[in-house]
């Protein structure tokens, strides 16, 4: 894409950029998205990534579903087979990362103030003040919220969102922006579905397949060990494509950036 | 919530063009935005004006034009409008589609104001 050159004019969008106005003034097409210089930002830190070969994942969920805690149990399953470093998104406090600190992983907390989510400048700010060597896993747990992160790119190469039985199931179907950019749903503290009658997982999966996503629905709880193995193994799966992607020259965005670049036309 | 952070980087994006035709201001500013795209236009548009104070776009308008959703089914073909919480075919009802258009967040064009200004600026 070109601001030049005009590359980007198509058939169907150059009636937009070669519109008569009133004298004196003069109408630019642009067609640029609103976001690109978090979007540039977003791809620096992609080929710092990928140029070390790790795999970055976006964190995304509610407050209080069980980032954390996942990330916690995660470490320490993975600790004898791959590195792994986390940055924390946070309105306030060095807790969580100090949480992280005490499984033995490095881990940078991004405290945001007020703002209520990361963006790419932030989290390339943090990766300066981390030993990026080596790293296999690089985990970016975001702010918890289910609206503003969707939006914002990191240079992540996937995004997993979780849903805690403890939320209603229809949370997808609630929050769709959030649900249609995860590559991976976990739905987190199924140990508490005995409990919890009001919880249909089958259902949340329903809803996430009502955006057009095919991302796999995993169950598990991260306090009880229950389901891991499946979140283990599709991780390891993961870090190995992302591999052979680099190896080929290659990377991976979100799905739903990559699909989106694509298959944009514009008509007004 | 986060509607500011995008206005302040649409007023940005907006300078830059602004500075790129060497004109003096913008006087509208055409977006195009999609449901998907996870910003609410009304938001938008109230934190424009805060975003763009003493800017060379403090005046301008701002145009906010929403785009439908629409999707393409991978099974049947057909292209259907869809809602934002159920992007399946409207046709077959399948859900393994494509989203061809709803997830637009995009700076469509800027009309710029070429004729040097009356007033002096202060």
């Amino acid at each position: 894409m070109c601001d030049t050159c005009g590359c980007n004019l198509t058939p169907g969008n150059q009636h937009l950029a070669f519109k008569p106005v009133a004298k004196g003034a003069t109408a630019v097409s642009v067609l640029k998205g609103l976001l690109q210089k978090n979007d540039d930002q977003a791809g620096h830190n992609r080929e710092h990534f990928d140029r070390r070969g790790i795999l970055a994942i976006n964190l995304m969920s509610s407050p209080g579903s069980g980032k954390t805690a996942l990330l916690e149990a995660t470490l320490v399953a993975l600790k004898d087979e791959f590195t792994c470093a986390v940055i924390e998104g946070d309105l306030e406090t060095e807790n969580d990362a100090e949480r992280i600190r005490a499984k033995g992983v490095q881990a940078h907390q991004i405290v945001t103030g007020t703002a209520c989510h990361l963006d790419a400048h932030l989290v390339h700010d943090a990766l300066h003040q981390m030993k990026l060597d080596g790293v296999d896993f690089l985990f970016i747990e975001n702010v918890g919220n289910l609206v503003c992160p969707a939006s914002f790119d990191l240079g992540q190469h996937l995004n997993v969102t979780l849903l805690s039985v403890t939320e209603g199931d229809d949370k997808p179907a609630k929050y769709p922006v959030m649900f249609r950019a995860a590559d991976a749903m976990l739905v987190t503290k199924t140990d508490l579905l005995a409990v919890l009658d009001d919880f249909d997982p089958d259902k949340a999966e329903a809803h996430l397949r009502h955006l057009a996503n095919p991302a796999p629905a995993m169950r598990l709880s991260a306090r009880k060990g229950l389901g891991m193995e499946a979140w283990l193994t599709w991780l390891r799966e993961q870090l190995a494509a992302q591999r052979a992607r680099v190896a080929i020259g290659q990377s991976r965005r979100p799905a739903i950036q990559s699909d989106g670049q694509r298959l944009h036309r514009v008509t007004a | 919530m986060h509607e500011l952070a995008v206005a302040q980087a649409l007023v940005e994006q907006v300078d830059s063009v602004i500075r790129q035709h060497n004109a003096s201001s913008a006087s509208l500013i055409r977006v195009r935005i999609g449901p998907l795209a996870g910003v609410v236009p009304e938001l938008l548009a109230s934190a424009f004006p805060l975003a763009a104070a003493g800017s060379r776009m403090e005046h301008a308008e701002l145009d906010l034009v929403a785009a439908p959703i629409q999707v393409r089914c991978q099974t049947c073909g057909a292209e259907t409008e869809a809602a934002l919480n159920r992007l399946i075919c409207g046709a077959c009802g399948d859900w393994h589609t494509q989203v061809l258009s709803g997830d637009e967040l995009l700076l469509e064009s800027v009309e710029l104001e070429t004729a040097p200004s009356l007033i002096p600026e202060s």
